[in-house]
């Protein structure tokens, strides 16, 4: 898929282009914004905050029963005094994935999601297909993402209606027993901690590390 | 409000079709960046709260939300909040002050925690059956359709959270928070994919059901 850049020095700016221009120089002229803190504000969300802070919280899960207990008990403590704290992060909730019962995290409504583990959502997450479909066919979905679970395993989906945010801890990879926390951030996705995708095997890492 | 936005359920919406997380960009075009951080930077004025940002982006018509793209529906929300709320008259500017690199960052590291003091015993307790009103109404609020009449079982309490159908007024309010647990065939039928599916709901959603509902 192409993205911008590619075409904008050929083709005339579109509509859209136009009129979000205009109203961020009328915001500026106006002064109820700084284009200093909109920089810092894309900066912040495009290179600060993503799925390396869920994925740093789910190795030490893994790797820490103690750690995991509590993270379960009140992750919105326990992952604030790792430093992940902030907007879309407020009241945090980690689910476990385990052998019998897998979770999956959905807004039907918009695109509620836990920003200060994961980042912004991906395309997927806010589109109408994913809203519609994860609550009501979630093994569906999952074949989508190449995940088949056992007809065994029960799927739990959690809706997030409120300003409570889910992330799931996936299940530790097995063939892990001694590697490092630094080591197992490396099996955990971001399509993991939304439940579509398990946790990656160490022998995906040798076959395709981005 | 019974609007586009409310999906939970719906068919014929097609595949997911998702991008690579390994390749996908944060954001796919340079408007994007503008309205994100646009929509952020006017939200710090403290004119609105969350729930009128979204019920702004809500209330469209249902082709055009369904057809918009996610950040064209942030942006047609921002532009209704900047005209509701009259920002953008000619004399208004002097009123707001924009927020700095420093205060934007400390507001983005504080959030907008919604728990509340509790004002009472909460009216159910966990393990308690409850169904959910039906709720058919205009104005804003986070009990989905496809919940609306259907029973369900108290799973856990939150305490007492900002109330999102008075908040989208503008009005301070908070009610209890649980979260309940509806199997998947009382939601989509003996063939639910899903074995259960578990939704945040206010107490004013709830009401008290029979154990053989």
């Amino acid at each position: 898929m192409s993205h911008d850049h590619e075409h904008d020095h050929t083709e005339p700016p579109s509509d859209l282009e136009l009129r979000v221009k205009a109203l961020e120089t009328l915001l500026l002229e106006k002064g109820l914004v700084r284009s200093d803190t909109l920089d810092a504000i894309i900066e912040t969300y495009e290179h600060r905050v993503g799925p390396r802070n869920g994925a740093h919280v789910v190795a030490l899960a893994w790797s820490n029963d103690e750690f995991r207990r509590a993270l379960l008990a009140d992750a919105t403590a326990v992952v604030s005094e790792l430093g992940y704290v902030g907007r879309q992060g407020e009241h945090l909730q980690v689910v476990e994935n385990t052998a019998e019962q897998h979770n999956l995290v959905v807004c039907t409504l918009c695109s509620c999601y836990p920003w200060t583990v994961l980042g912004l959502p991906p395309v997927w997450y806010k589109s109408a297909p994913y809203r519609a479909r994860a609550v009501s066919e979630p093994r569906s979905v999952l074949a989508e993402f190449g995940t088949h679970l056992p007809e065994s395993t029960q799927i739990r989906v959690w809706d997030s209606t409120a300003e409570l945010r889910y992330l799931v801890l996936p299940e530790r990879p097995r063939g892990t027993d001694d590697w490092s926390v630094e080591q197992l951030q490396k099996l955990v996705t971001r399509n993991a901690m939304i439940g579509v995708e398990r946790a990656r095997m160490p022998e995906d890492l040798l076959e395709r590390d981005p | 409000m019974n609007g586009a936005h409310d999906l939970g359920g719906k068919h014929c919406l097609g595949p997911i079709a998702p991008e690579s997380e390994f390749s996908e960009p944060v954001f796919h075009h340079e408007w994007e960046r503008r309205v994100f951080a646009l929509t952020l930077a006017t939200g710090m004025l403290g004119q609105w709260n969350i729930d009128e940002s979204r019920f702004a982006r809500e209330r469209q018509h249902p082709q055009r939300y369904l057809a918009n793209s996610y950040y064209e529906n942030w942006l047609a929300g921002l532009e209704k909040l900047l005209d509701e709320k009259q920002m953008l008259t000619s004399d208004s500017s002097s009123r707001w002050r924009a927020a700095s690199p420093d205060c934007a960052a400390q507001l983005l590291a504080a959030g907008s925690p919604t728990s509340r003091a509790a004002q009472r015993a909460p009216a159910f307790a966990c393990g308690q059956r409850v169904r959910v009103r039906k709720l058919s109404m205009a104005g804003h609020t986070r009990a989905p359709a496809y919940v609306q009449g259907t029973t369900g079982v108290i799973a856990q309490f939150h305490g007492w959270h900002c109330y999102p159908d008075q908040r989208a007024r503008g009005l301070d309010s908070a009610e209890p928070l649980y979260s309940v647990c509806f199997t998947g065939q009382s939601l989509w039928g003996p063939n639910s994919e899903a074995s259960e599916v578990l939704i945040d709901l206010w107490e004013p959603y709830l009401e008290r059901a029979e154990n053989n509902d």
